[in-house]
Formats: C-alpha cells, structure tokens, sequence
C-alpha cells in the first residue's frame, strides 16, 4: 500500500478521467452530472489519500529511506526513472493540491458547458500537478510540468470569460517560453553534471562540481539562469507576471483558484526542489537579487492592485505581491544567522500554503458576486469623472444585503492583508524576519507591503459592501451552500494555522534544513 | 496563588472571545436579549480582575508569569507568555470596569439598533484583543494583539456603515494604524536581530551590546506603533473620524482604553528607551498635547471636542513618559481613563436626548451633535450635567479632582526635565501649561454652550429628557471614579498623589532583575538607560520632580484658573465678544489653523494620497497597457509577422514553384486528417492520452 500511494495519487485522476471517457461513449443523455459525480468522487478520493499520507508522514526521514519512496528505471538508455517520493516540502503542497482540485469541482458544479471536456481535462490538469510536487525526477518533473500545460490551456479557452482565447495562448506561450529554458537547463545538468541522469538526488551529489564554461560564461550559471526563467514566469516574479492577471480574471473561477493556489507554488517549489540543491553557489550570488525582485513584486503588485476596478484583477495583483514574500523568504537563506536562514525559508513555504488557501477563497468569493452581478467593477460614483468608468456598474452596501457573504469576505481580506490570527500573518512575518537579517534595507522597503495589501483590500471592502446599498444589488440572495461549503474548510485551516502554525513548521522544517545543509557551508 | 492568578487572567482574557463567538453564532435568535450574555461574561471578567487587583496592588504579591511554547523549529523559539505586575493589574481593573459599564450603557443607548447583537460581539472582541495587549509578556504577542484591537476598532468605527463617512473613518483609522505599525513590526526585527528575543523583560538586560544610535532607533521605530495607536502627532489624523462610531465606543475604545494602548506598550518598552528616543517621545507628546488644544477651541461638534481633547491628553501622557515621569504618565492614563470615559458617555446621554427631541420632531436635517442647538440643558439633564461637570473639572485639573493629581505629576516632571537639560527643552513644560490652560478654557466652552445658557433652540429643548437609569448609572459611577480620593486612598489630602496607586507603581519594577540576571546594579534596577548617559537616570528624575512639585502645582492651578475665568467671561458671563475675539484670532491667522486642523488632513490627502492613488494609476497603466499591450505583445505580433512571412516564402517559393506537383497529394492528406478534427474533445483527449503512452512506449523500448 504505502509504494503504491504516490502513484495513486498521481493517476487516480487519470484513471478518471479515462472511466469518463468510457461513460460518454455508453452515452449518458441528459445525465450530465453524472461527470461531476465521478470528478468529485475521484478528487475525494486523492484527498482522502492525500490525507493518509500525511497521518503516516515521518518528517524527519528523507526520501532515500521513506516508505513511501518508489524509484523503478523507466527510460533506461537515458537513465530517465519513475522516482517519485514525498518530503516536507512537498507534502504541503501535496495536501492543497489535493483540497484545492475538492473544492474546485464542488465550485464546479454549475458547470454546463460541454461538462465531459470540463471536468476530464481538470483531472488531467490535477494530476499533473500531483506530479510535479511528487517527482524526483528532473525528466519526470519535467514531463508532469509540461502536461498540466495543454489541459490548463483549453480549460481557459473554452470555459473562460470574454477575452478567453487571448488570455489562453498568452498563458501558452509565456510558459512554453519558460519551459524552454528549464529544457535548456535540465539537458545542461544531464550532460554537464558528468553523471547523465536525471534523478534529483544524485544530481545534488554532482551538480554543485559542474566546472565548465560555455560562450565565457560559468555553465553552473547558466544553468541556474535558464531555470530560474523558467521557474520565474510560473511564480511569476516581475516582469514575467503579464499572463498572470489576464490568465487569472479571463479563466472560469475553478480555474483562477487552481492557478492562483497552485500553479504559481510549482515555481517556488522547483527553484527550492532543484534549482537550490543543486546549484548552491548560484543560489548564494543571486540571493541578492533574488530579495530585490521579491520586493519589487511586493510593492509594484500592491501598487497595480491598489489601481484595479475590476475586483478579480485586484485578487490577480494580490497574487502577485504575496507571491513576493515567497521570494524575499527564500532569498534569505544566505543569513548568517541560524534563527534568519530559518525564518527566511519556513515562512517562504508556509507563505507558499497560507497564500494558496487564502487566494483560493478570494477567487470563490469573486466567483460568487459575480454569478449573481455578472460583472466585477468595484467603481464609486466618483470614480465617474474618469471616462473610461463613467456608467459602470458597482455594488456598494452589500454588508446589509448578504451578511454572511460580507463576513466570510472580511474574514479572507483581513487575512489577505496579514493580520495576526490568520495564516497570512505568520508566513509574512516570517519572511520579513528572515529578510531582515540579510537584506536590511530592502526588507524594510519591503515591509510597506504590509500597508499596501491593506490599502487595497480594504478599499475593495468599502467598495463593495459598506456605503448605502446599491439599487442594483437588491435581489442578491446571501451566498447559499454548496459556496460555503467550499469556503468554510479552507477559512477553518487559514484560522487554525493562524493560532497554531506548528504542525505546518513541524512537517517543513527537517526539509529546509536539508536545502540549508547543502547552501550554509558555501557561503 | 500564582496558579490562581494565571487561570484568572486566561479567563479574562478568553471569556469576552467566547461572548464574541457565541454572539456571532447564536446572536440572532436572541435579539434583544443578547446583551445578558455579554454583559455577565464581561461583569465576570471584572470579578476577576478585581481579584487580581486585590492580591497584586493590595496585597503585594509578586509579579507572575507564564509562558508556553507558540512556535519553536530548531533554532526558532517564539514563546507566547502572560505577565502580571502591577501595571498589568490596573490596567486589566480600568479596561474591564469601564468596558462593563460602557456594556450596560449601551444596552439602552443601542436598544432598536437592527445589528444590536453584532455590537455586543464586536465589544467581545474588542475586549479580547485588548486585554491580550495588557496581558502580553513578549513585544510579538503585543503586536498580535496590536492588530486586532485594530481590527476591532476598525468594525466598531463602521457599525453604521451605510454612512460613507463611517465607512471611510474605519478604513482612515486602520491604515494609519498601520503606518505606525510599519515602524513597530522594524522595531521589533531590529530589537530581536540583538537579542536574539521577543520577551519584553529579558530585552533590557540584552540590549547593552546594542550601540545608541540603533537601540535609539529601534526604540523610537517601537514607539511608531504608539504614535499610530495613541494618535499621536503626526499620526493622529485618524481619531476625530473615529466619532463616527456608536457613542459608547469612542469612549470605551477612542477615549478610554485601546488609544491608551500606545501609552502602555510606551511603558512596558521604558526600560530599554535611550535619552535621545525619550526626547523625541516627549517632544512628539508636547506637539501633540499643545495642537490638538488649539484644535479643540473651534469645534462646534460636541464629539469633536471631546475628541481632540483625548488627543492633547494622550500627548500629556506620551510627554509624561518622554521626561522620564512614567508613574505620572500612567497615573494620567488611568485618571484619564475615568474621567474621559464619563465625558463621552456624557454627551453621549446629550447625543441621545437630542437624537430623541428630533425625532420626535421628525427633523432629520438638525446635527444632534452640534452644540449651537443645544444651550441650557442643565435643568433637562441634571443627572448628566451633574457627572459631565465633575468630569470637566477633572479634566480642567481642579484640585480634589483626579485630573488634578495626575496632571500636576506629568506638569512636575516636564520642569524637572527642563531643569536637568535647559535650552530647548524649555518647549515641553510651556506646551505642559500652555496646553492645560487651553484645556480649562474649551471644556468649560463645552459645559455652557451644552448646559448653561438660553437654549438656541427653543423647540428641541422643550422635548429633551434625562437619559434613562441603564445610562446614568455608569456615568455616576465614573464620575465618583474622577475624585482625586479614589487614587491617594488610604489618604485623603487633595493636593498630594500620596497614596496606593503612587505606591503600587513605585513597587513595580521595569526590569525583573530576578528572573534574568541582569548585570546591572542590584539597588537600581530602573538604571539600564544610564548605561547610555551617566548624567540622567530616573532616580534624579524622581530627584527633580519632588523639587519642582511644589512650583509646578502652583503654576497648574494658576492655568486651570485662568482658562476657566476667561471660558466663563466669553461663554457664562458674556463680559467678552466671541465674535470680536474671533474677528481678531482670524487677523493673526491663528482661527483658520484651528478651524482647519492645521492643514495636516488636506496636507496628507494632497501632498501623499492622492498623488500616490496617481501614481498606482499610472503604475498599472505601465503594467499593463504599455508594458504588455505594447511591449510583450509586439514580441508576439513580430513572431506572427515572422511566420507569415515564412509562410509566404514557403508556399510561394517552396511550395508553388518547387513542389507545386505534390499540392495534390497534400490536400489528399488534409482531407484525410480534416476528420480528426471533429471538435469532440474526448477523441482530442483519448489521442492525447494515446500519444503520450506511445511516446513513453517508443522510449522504453531505445
């Protein structure tokens, strides 16, 4: 059992996905939800798995020497292999993975549009997501990377919003664009490295000895480059992050969470699964950069998220500043202080979860104003005087009009805006904490963020729900179940990590000391 | 015992977050009855911090703490922790007391209100969140705390958010909070990067490796939180716009309690402040004493009065500490809590009389707020009169009155400071004086223009009753509390603070040498900051202000004497022409920049907001309009350009001149592949599927 459940929690979605296939040819007329049942179904499952695993997961064993560890030869002349595993670095992610792809299909459920398609290729896309967090193999990885790819393209072609086939090959390309470097990069690690193979662990052995040169330039350099563009336009860090806002308001909301939830994790993820481990002298020339990119996404997000109107953009732009924090944390594994490299890299993971769950909600909550207004401008009456605005339609007094709706929203924009008691807080705070003892002065520019994710929240919160209500918005009914249902869980989580953020630094912190074994001694 | 007082103090502090969930949970069914709950859960936690007061400040038992671990990864250790001395315990009395009585109260000045539970729950929270503040034993469980008072006062500010106004004050009051935050959350990394800790009584004896100027900054980076919450200069802004809150809650929270959270956290970090950081503290406490008086002169608005006057007497305390006095800056802050807390609910009773009056009138255009429409109250309201003189005179520093007591502590020290330091520091006791006078003179504007007098409107006046007992019984109670006695218990001499509260706080150690092994002199345990200046210690403080007691009582009731003379020649006696004085304060300049706040509202809004707003406009409009409309999309547009023209020399070139012979066969395959296109996605996907397991087939087999 214990081999065979990273497998199953990889092809679990493929399977049925392929079982759907099998039922759309018996031709189910007019039983359409029978789809929905087998997604929901099938992504319970994987949660349940994904559950398990974490009720069995042993911290503090590496992958060499867990249970759960299979590593079978695959493409043998390439000494390509099926090596998939599970650490403290992935079992977060693993985990949202798993809620997030639940949930999903249960905001899903108004999906009427060619629902075959819909939900078949979600569970393409979930599984692989599922993958790239368990491979242990960079091809492998690579491979997982890639196929989520092609599903997440139709998903926002078809079932997005007006602007959709744009927004969908913008998404293509940008991260095609991307992949080609990692390409570029991982081939350069296969030869290079002198061991020709792909598996992660051995390359940690005999990447950081590469020593060659290519065009004048250190091949370990060069390497780290092209993965980091890679891994960069997924985070995304500026300015690789264009696709991210049209790609976030153009997909349908399922959709906007799994990309804002996860797919910008995978980024961080390999920058701290490969690129970290294996090239630790890189990590430690560009950590300097690295915490300046993290702060300018952190301001020019919160800035352009200040300007938005259209509430999903804002969400989209929040994505973007969070995603900052990430950086800035990650950056700070070259402090020289024990406590900083901690603090640093913990709260970059926990902030990796916390903004998964916390966007996640954002894009549910956007999803469900805009299923009952059909737009999302949050414009004031002053906001006429511009003319581009002038006659939009906004909302304004929703707070007496759907109480329950204004107090879930409140609870996720406090913490968006990091305030303590909810998750967000920590993971920022942490990241700041861990800036600081290296990067003192970008982290104190840095820490305006904690003003500026508050501006625009709560600017959006008066825009939307206080004021005197909108004439417009006297029909809304108060949020209904199956929305809450999807909410409520993950408010539960960003609440307990908030209070308790332990049981999540227990699962990550043997991890990260591992990445920081391989860097400190360099630096 | 010390068990006992741990449990208590958990009680007190999650019992009102029980009542604010269960409100939150069960508050609709019970409507109007939700306030037994609240009320019975906040009355408990006042038994119980009564008890604590008891045994800390009566019976002098010794300060107790606890703490677990919150967070802790190998080399992270982030203990959360109570800590209970006797600032704690009078602190814990004052929030709890007046949070009870601000309770009752609002059972009958909120009755009818269609979100009355939610009012109660916020009031939980609120409570919560503050005692969290008093309780806290470690700078990071303060700002937790910190921001949830935030948060709290944030929902209470916009309880009646269909008004853009309170909508707008609330967002006003929680980002300028957060600015003062900003600086605090630096403070702290900076403080923990030396220290290696968060414990607010471990960080004094670790900081002495920490060179001046960056334990300076740190210091006055921490107080930032202060100037934020306390609404200090330059960040006070937000504290008149607070008065769009339900009455009871400006004087609980905006009066009372959460804005003298920055005059606390100011105390608990006094030992590790330097000289430089408390002389900045006292000159921001001065600027702001002095400028929220001149404010307060030219309001008509009763709250707005009272408002501002909260502001110049969180400078006095927030002055008190910067020279050194902290026992008088604390003394301030609980007098002032009584006697405040009485002022709001005061003309909170007026607000409802009045609001009533209207209604009844059916006259919704009238500001119940204003003073000009009311006059000659007296004899409608004696209760409320009554208690709102006694708080006035408190205020206003009359001897037998509380405010007396500590005023006249924190007016001492400012001369001992002047008297240590000369030169410039002669600015802090004028503002100290020049404040106190102004303060007589505009609350007893207050009183006659509310109660003395003619009424200005004859109609409104005829309607106006006494509040009922729900509401007088707190203010009685908080005007008994504004008596100088209740502070010099067991001695009653009207002109000295001798008595429990000075010796309570004497006994209170800054720095628990005890438990942290301090290198620093056993016998002086307040010394730290004469590691930074041999020449000034607190002790010579004390020294100094014993000196000037004598000197600056005389010169307090000298102001207090005069303002209220000349108030009552313009506004009781009408001996002075209100409009020739105004006619001549407009001459000098000096009416606008009272009318006007001293510029600083348009100031921030013009010279920072809004060219910010601009500049986020103009940021997305780079973002998005010309860095990837224009920039990213060109490269895709040159690509397709690209392709086309490859295109063109593929099909003209190669495809019609060189291979124009097997177009044929080309289109025969194209009608072939056409059907594969059938726009099904499931064929799509079962070929996708198929390709990828050929493709992972074909590669085995190399």
């Amino acid at each position: 059992m214990n081999s065979l459940i990273l497998s199953l929690l990889i092809f679990l979605p493929v399977i049925g996905s392929i079982i759907m296939l099998v039922v759309a040819k018996i031709k189910l007329e007019g039983r359409e939800d029978f789809y929905k049942i087998i997604a929901l179904f099938t992504t319970g499952l994987q949660l349940l798995l994904a559950g398990y695993l974490y009720l069995n997961f042993d911290p503090s064993l590496t992958v060499d020497n867990s249970p759960f560890t299979v590593q079978i030869p695959w493409i043998d002349y390439f000494n390509i292999e099926y090596f998939v595993g599970i650490d403290g670095l992935s079992m977060p992610m693993v985990l949202l993975t798993a809620l997030l792809s639940f949930i999903c299909i249960i905001i899903s459920w108004n999906i009427d549009k060619k629902p075959l398609g819909y939900f078949s290729l979600f569970l393409l896309l979930d599984a692989g997501m599922m993958g790239v967090f368990l491979s242990f193999d960079f091809f492998l990885f690579y491979i997982f990377w890639e196929v989520m790819l092609l599903p997440m393209y139709f998903l926002i072609g078809i079932w997005g919003g007006p602007k959709r086939h744009y927004a969908a090959i913008k998404f293509f390309l940008y991260t095609l664009f991307g992949s080609v470097f990692m390409l570029l990069g991982m081939i350069a690690l296969y030869f290079y490295s002198g061991a020709e193979t792909f598996n992660l662990l051995t390359l940690i052995q005999v990447a950081p000895t590469i020593d060659a040169q290519l065009w004048g330039y250190n091949m370990q350099w060069l390497i780290w480059i092209s993965l980091f563009i890679g891994f960069a336009i997924k985070i995304p860090i500026v300015p690789f992050h264009t696709w991210l806002p049209l790609a976030h308001v153009e997909a349908p909301t399922a959709i906007s969470v799994i990309l804002a939830g996860v797919l910008l994790k995978m980024g961080a993820y390999g920058l701290l699964r490969i690129s970290y481990p294996l090239l630790p002298g890189e990590v430690i020339a560009f950590a300097y950069p690295l915490a300046i990119l993290g702060v300018i996404n952190i301001i020019w997000g919160a800035m352009n998220a200040i300007a938005q109107i259209d509430l999903k953009k804002m969400v989209a732009y929040s994505s973007v500043s969070h995603m900052g924090y990430v950086c800035l944390g990650m950056a700070a594994i070259v402090s020289n202080d024990p406590v900083g490299r901690e603090f640093g890299m913990n709260g970059a993971v926990m902030q990796m979860f916390n903004h998964g769950t916390i966007t996640a909600m954002l894009f549910i909550l956007v999803g469900v104003i805009y299923e009952k207004a059909h737009h999302r401008w949050i414009v004031f009456p002053s906001d006429y005087e511009d003319k581009d605005l002038a006659g939009k339609p906004g909302f304004g007094g929703l707070g007496s009009q759907m109480p329950i709706y204004t107090g879930i929203v409140a609870f996720t924009f406090f913490a968006g805006l990091g305030l303590p008691g909810l998750s967000g807080f920590i993971s920022e705070a942490f990241c700041f904490l861990g800036g600081f003892s290296v990067f003192k002065l970008i982290t104190v520019i840095g820490t305006l963020g904690i003003l500026l994710n508050a501006i625009y929240f709560l600017r959006a919160y008066q825009r939307v729900f206080l004021g005197k209500l909108n004439e417009k918005c006297k029909e809304y009914s108060d949020i209904n179940n199956l929305e809450l249902i999807a909410v409520v869980p993950l408010a539960i989580i960003v609440l307990f990590l908030g209070v308790n953020p332990q049981p999540l630094i227990d699962i990550i912190s043997p991890a990260i000391e591992t990445i920081i074994s391989y860097i400190t001694p360099l630096n | 015992m010390d068990n006992n007082l741990i449990i208590l103090s958990l009680f007190i502090l999650f019992l009102p977050l029980l009542s604010f969930i269960s409100l939150l949970i069960v508050g609709k069914r019970l409507g109007e009855k939700s306030h037994f709950i609240a009320l019975s859960i906040i009355g408990l936690t006042f038994i119980f911090s009564a008890y604590i007061f008891y045994n800390i400040i009566i019976k002098h038992y010794h300060p107790v703490s606890v703490s677990i671990d919150w967070i802790s990864s190998t080399s992270i250790n982030i203990p959360l922790g109570i800590y209970i001395d006797g600032v704690t315990s009078i602190m814990l009395c004052v929030v709890s007391l007046i949070s009870s009585l601000v309770h009752l109260y609002s059972t009958e000045y909120m009755k009818g209100d269609k979100r009355y539970t939610r009012y109660f729950a916020f009031l939980g929270l609120f409570t919560f969140s503050m005692n969290g503040i008093i309780l806290a034993d470690s700078l990071i469980m303060m700002y937790l705390f910190w921001e949830l008072v935030g948060l709290s006062s944030f929902l209470l500010i916009g309880f009646w958010f269909e008004k853009d106004s309170a909508a707008n004050a609330s967002k006003k009051a929680f980002l300028t909070n957060r600015v003062g935050d900003i600086g605090m959350f630096i403070g702290m990394m900076i403080i923990f990067y030396h220290t290696k800790t968060f414990q607010l009584h471990a960080i004094p004896g670790l900081v002495s490796d920490m060179s001046s100027e960056i334990l300076t900054c740190a210091g006055l980076l921490i107080f930032m939180g202060a100037v934020g919450k306390s609404a200090q200069f330059p960040l006070h802004i937000w504290l008149p716009d607070a008065m769009e809150g339900p009455t009871p809650v400006s004087a609980l929270i905006h009066a009372a309690t959460m804005v003298a959270a920055g005059v606390y956290m100011t105390i608990r970090i006094f030992a590790f402040l330097t000289v430089d950081a408390l002389a900045v503290i006292s000159v921001i406490g001065a600027i702001t004493a002095m400028m929220a008086a001149i404010i307060a002169i030219t309001r008509n608005d009763i709250k707005a009065v009272l408002a501002y006057s909260t502001i110049s007497q969180l400078g006095y305390m927030i002055m008190g500490l910067g020279v050194g006095a902290y026992v008088a800056g604390f003394f301030h802050l609980v007098t002032h809590a009584m006697f405040k807390a009485c002022l709001f609910l005061c003309s909170g009773s007026v607000i409802h009389a009045m609001h009533h009056s209207l209604h009844k009138l059916d006259d919704h255009d009238t500001n119940p707020q204003d003073m000009n429409n009311m006059g000659g109250l007296m004899y409608k309201m004696p209760i409320t009169f009554a208690c709102m003189l006694i708080a006035t005179f408190a205020i206003a520093g009359v001897p037998l009155f509380s405010g007396f007591l500590s005023k006249d502590a924190i007016l001492a020290g400012t001369l001992a400071y002047y008297h240590a330091h000369h030169g410039w520091t002669i600015i802090i006791p004028l503002a100290g004086f020049g404040a106190a006078l102004i303060t007589a003179f505009y609350m007893f504007r207050l009183i006659f223009l509310t109660f003395a007098g003619n009424p200005k409107n004859e109609k409104i006046h005829s309607n106006v009753h006494e509040s009922p007992k729900a509401m007088t019984t707190p203010l009685i109670i908080l005007s008994i509390l504004s008596f100088a006695f209740i502070f010099t218990l067991p001695n009653i001499n009207p002109l000295s603070d001798n008595g429990w509260f000075e010796h309570s706080l004497h006994e209170t150690k800054l720095v628990d040498t005890h438990h942290h092994n301090l290198n620093i002199n056993s016998e002086h345990p307040r010394l730290v900051i004469q590691h930074f200046d041999k020449n000034y210690n607190l002790n010579e403080v004390e020294h100094h202000i014993h000196d000037q007691h004598d000197q600056a009582m005389f010169l307090s009731l000298l102001v207090a004497f005069i303002g209220i003379l000349l108030s009552s020649l313009f506004y009781f006696f009408n001996k002075f022409s209100i409009e020739k004085a105004t006619y001549f304060m407009k001459k000098v300049g000096l009416f606008n920049l009272s009318r006007r706040k001293f510029y600083i509202d348009s100031i921030y809004n013009n010279i920072i907001y809004k060219p910010f707003l601009w500049f986020c406009s103009l940021a997305s409009r780079l973002d998005w309009n010309i860095y990837d409309q224009t920039f990213i999309d060109s490269i895709g547009r040159r690509t397709l350009d690209l392709s086309d023209r490859s295109v063109k020399a593929d099909y003209d070139w190669l495809d019609q001149k060189i291979v124009d012979g097997s177009a044929r066969l080309v289109e025969y395959f194209n009608n072939k592949l056409k059907h594969t296109q059938s726009g099904i996605i499931q064929n799509y996907l079962m070929a996708g599927i198929l390709g990828i397991v050929i493709i992972a087939l074909l590669f085995q087999q190399i």
